[in-house]
């Protein structure tokens, strides 16, 4: 067993999306002791907008992000033997390492850090071989081939497991930085690594994916964004993030570190369990199916959850694909309605704006209104319990979509107009025009498992 | 006696595509049944009429004194796609706990 402890091996969570708490992962690596940093930087689109980078410059398309993190952290890493698993590769994982290379060397440890690439997810570039030998990727909502959007593609990627993360760890890296890997794969794949836990220990390997679901969205688990008694959550400001206490056995403690803020509790862990969650009798991961109506949850100290009784059922033969397309436009205006009526108000805008969207004769896919402060979050369930007379103020919140941008366009000219030509008390126009936004969207499809074969090199920094 | 879901549960929602889910948390394990037996994929589905398109699913998590409801459709396309201000399906979880179930004394 690699990273022995007495208490088990500890994985941190260190970034629960790109664009989480930049003070996190330091926190996590200086606080107390850890054995493993966790990072999850892609979301579906994330990978479209990499990939852009990279057709600019390709030198790029990665979540730059990370390499200013791993500046910060690397002498703690470095002293402490941390090691590190991050998705934050993007679509050029090798690019990404070879950026922390450069700063490992300028903080002066040449010839101290071994990073861990993996690739192999990338499918962008092979997307016709494989329509052509008779892979559909079928879109899992619609069932429509992707040879209907193939044309438009912009990214396409494999959900990897932890397997070649196992490598790379096995093969002596300390940073391991992959492209699209799985977020769970990421918690896993230490787990499997520093306990040798075989690939088709299945209730093993389900217990290390439901250990990498409750921390890879961050404070999530630890009381951020809890609704539960959440007043009484302590020292949010100074929350510390999550933490994977695990046993060979393939049970695990959630639990921060000492001095931090928030709170880890039965109840917050449940309610990250159930967050995103499908059928929870089959958690699909490239790794194996977790069962999620098989674990049980107990308050085992102050801030500490233990997780017990994890069954697990084998790997499907598919992996996944994330594959992104352009879509179209959208844009979104809004104006500021004050009392008094200023839902009546708000609505007449609506109407107006309409009407002469109407008279345009511009075409939208679809044009959608809500009122903020009445119904833009809970629809008419909130409406119907409002006195309409006593709201203060209601932002008009319309938007429109279409294939074209020349309508969406037009759209944008049209909500200025209506703070002189109106209904009155109206103002928050100091925004200006809003400005028309390409959509990228996301086309959920599987592939059969033996279509991608993900490759592991180390690079010395 | 009418009894709020925000009262009994709480709940944490997010999305998949254009489908949110809303998983529903007993605050207290005694009250799970409760929910199993009032809170059924019909009577979520009448509760959110008009705001979803799809049907409604439901799982239960007796373990976790939870349910998990999958609402189809209830994102406007979902993702970058969607013009909602909750084109993720963050708070379809507050807005369920707003139903009132009857409950015996």
């Amino acid at each position: 067993m690699s990273a022995a402890r007495a208490n088990g091996v500890r994985i941190a969570a260190g970034q629960g999306f790109w664009g989480d708490w930049l003070e996190a992962p330091y926190r996590q690596v200086t606080g107390g002791p850890v054995d493993y940093l966790m990072m999850d930087y892609l979301a579906e689109v994330t990978m479209s907008i990499l990939q852009k980078q990279k057709s600019r410059d390709s030198s790029l398309g990665y979540a730059t992000d990370f390499v200013t993190q791993m500046q910060r952290i690397l002498p703690t890493v470095i002293e402490r033997g941390i090691k590190v698993t991050a998705n934050a590769g993007g679509v050029n994982p090798r690019a990404c390492a070879d950026a922390v290379a450069t700063v490992t060397k300028q903080l002066g440890f040449e010839g101290k850090l071994t990073i861990g690439v993996v690739t192999g997810d990338d499918l962008l570039g092979r997307l016709d071989g494989l329509i052509a030998r008779g892979h559909q990727l079928k879109n899992l909502d619609t069932g429509r081939p992707l040879r209907d959007v193939r044309d438009r593609v912009l990214a396409a990627n494999a959900y990897l497991g932890a397997a070649p993360v196992v490598e790379a760890l096995r093969r002596g890296a300390q940073v391991v930085i992959t492209g699209r890997v799985t977020d769970t794969g990421l918690t896993l794949a230490p787990l499997m690594h520093a306990f040798d836990w075989a690939p088709d220990a299945w209730d093993l390997i389900a217990a290390g994916t439901v250990a990498g679901h409750i921390i890879e969205c961050g404070a999530q688990a630890s009381g951020g964004n809890c609704l539960i008694d959440w007043e009484q959550i302590p020292d949010l400001a100074n929350v510390g993030y999550p933490i994977v206490e695990a046993r060979p056995d393939g049970t695990f403690d959630i639990v921060k570190h000492p001095g931090t803020g928030g709170r880890i509790s039965v109840a917050g862990v449940t309610e990250q369990l159930v967050y995103e969650m499908g059928d929870p009798r089959d958690y699909i991961t490239p790794d194996g199916v977790a069962e999620f109506t098989s674990i049980r949850l107990a308050q085992a100290g102050k801030n500490r959850v233990r997780v017990s009784g994890v069954r697990g059922k084998p790997a499907t033969d598919k992996l996944k694909v994330s594959i992104a397309y352009f879509y179209g436009y959208k844009a979104v205006g809004t104006l500021v309605y004050a009392w008094p009526d200023a839902l009546k108000k708000a609505q007449a805008a609506d109407r107006i704006l309409r009407q002469r969207l109407k008279d345009l004769k511009l075409r939208f896919e679809a044009i959608h209104t809500e009122f903020v402060g009445a119904n833009a979050t809970h629809g008419a369930l909130a409406l119907n319990e409002l006195d309409p007379a006593q709201i203060p103020e209601v932002q008009l919140r319309i938007g429109v979509r279409a294939p074209d941008k020349a309508p969406v366009d037009r759209f944008t000219r049209e909500i200025a107009p209506l703070i002189l030509n109106g209904p009155p008390s109206v103002t928050g126009f100091a925004g200006g025009r809003p400005k028309p936004e390409e959509i990228v969207a996301y086309w959920p499809a599987l592939i059969d498992k033996r279509m991608v074969e993900p490759s592991v090199e180390l690079v010395e920094a | 006696m009418k009894r709020r879901l925000l009262d009994l549960a709480h709940a944490r929602s997010g999305d998949k595509g254009d489908t949110a889910n809303v998983g529903l948390i007993a605050r207290k394990p005694k009250d799970y049944p409760l929910l199993v037996k009032h809170v059924t994929a019909a009577r979520v589905a009448r509760h959110f009429k008009g705001m979803i398109k799809g049907p409604v699913e439901r799982f239960e998590l007796p373990n976790l004194h939870a349910l998990n409801f999958l609402l189809h459709g209830a994102l406007d396309g979902g993702g970058t796609i969607s013009l909602k201000t909750d084109a993720q399906g963050k708070v379809f979880s507050t807005a369920l706990l707003r139903m009132e179930i009857e409950v015996k004394r």
